[in-house]
């Protein structure tokens, strides 16, 4: 061994290990990838929150780029989130539809009364089998569709307004530039 | 001695605890099935806490994909139809033992590829080690140290 690579050799291990150490501290360990990502919605049937009787399907979605939130009352972080959902869905730039995971109809409708409804439909998944479908695993998770009616991209947490302007809205855009 | 033997029949019942309530909220007809859905269960994980398998956990999702296991399995799908629906649903992330393919391979292979450069090096030490031929001493060498043997005990002595 060259002399100069005693000291180098160390030093360039040391430097890997906190290459590493540094990307691994500074990642999200509970944001996983969806592997819905690129993957039609999901076939579902879901009773309208505030139309009884009527049903929200994933045919609902095409045509158009939207946004589906899946959130609950019992949900805090859903709370911190749904003021700027109402600011979002009052600015007019994206359609938003909400998925309710297992949630009592009527606690979701005084929810909505109390704080404004930003929901385009809303679907009621009362006993979570389309969350499952939808590989969600805490709430909110907010997914963007394209116009075919294809999960584009997931958001885990809460909607901040940076996310929504730097995140979002531009790829919202993109996707609808697509043919 | 008893005190340490209740302690560990204390920790052994919480221990089994979650196992024995996630296999009793379910009937099942046969031994194997029950198994079966034990082993399965224990495979997936829960994707709220995350360091919990299925079986494990109390999370509501985790006790709604139990749920689904069963329901699956009591309809006559098999354990790799249970675990392709978990897949393609929540990533391989939902495994406890990730499946073998490219974009896991350092994951398999690492461990053997950092052994197989610990030996190489190892082995390159040891080949140094035998090449370096020890030095004969000439008879005015072997003089000169045990004479230099001599003084340093004697030194120690003294300092005594």
């Amino acid at each position: 061994m060259k002399p100069y690579l005693r000291f180098i050799a160390p030093l360039a291990i040391f430097a890997v290990i906190v290459g590493f150490l540094y990307k691994g501290l500074s990642m999200d360990p509970r944001a996983l990838p969806s592997v819905l990502i690129d993957k039609p919605v999901p076939a579902f049937k879901l009773e309208e929150l505030q139309k009884p009787g009527e049903y929200f399907t994933e045919e609902d979605l095409l045509g158009k780029v939207s946004l589906l939130n899946v959130w609950a009352t019992w949900c805090v972080s859903c709370r911190v989130e749904h003021p700027n959902l109402v600011a979002l869905a009052r600015s007019k730039q994206v359609e938003i539809h909400g998925l309710i995971w297992k949630d009592d109809p009527v606690a979701a409708r005084n929810y909505l009364k109390q704080l404004g409804d930003p929901y385009t439909s809303n679907g009621l998944d009362v006993d979570g089998r389309t969350a499952i479908d939808f590989g969600v695993y805490g709430a909110p998770e907010t997914f963007v569709i394209d116009k075919k009616g294809v999960i584009r991209h997931k958001i885990a947490g809460p909607l901040s307004p940076d996310i929504i302007n730097n995140e979002l809205l531009p790829l919202v855009k993109k996707l609808r530039e697509e043919g | 001695m008893s005190k340490i033997f209740s302690m560990l029949f204390l920790l052994s019942v919480y221990w089994s605890a979650p196992l024995y309530a996630a296999l009793a909220d379910y009937a099942f007809d046969t031994k194997e099935e029950a198994t079966d859905f034990r082993e399965l269960t224990e495979e997936l994980r829960c994707m709220v806490c995350q360091n919990q398998s299925l079986a494990g956990s109390d999370a509501e999702l985790a006790q709604d994909l139990r749920r689904e296991v069963y329901d699956m399995m009591k309809s006559g799908q098999s354990k790799e139809d249970v675990i392709d629906f978990m897949v393609s649903r929540y990533g391989d992330f939902v495994l406890y033992e990730p499946p073998m393919k490219p974009s896991t391979y350092p994951l398999w292979f690492g461990p053997l590829f950092i052994l197989a450069i610990g030996g190489i090096i190892l082995g390159r030490t040891l080949m140094k080690k035998r090449r370096s031929k020890e030095v004969e001493l000439t008879e005015a060498d072997q003089d000169r140290l045990a004479k230099l043997l001599d003084n340093s005990a004697e030194n120690q002595d003294t300092q005594k």
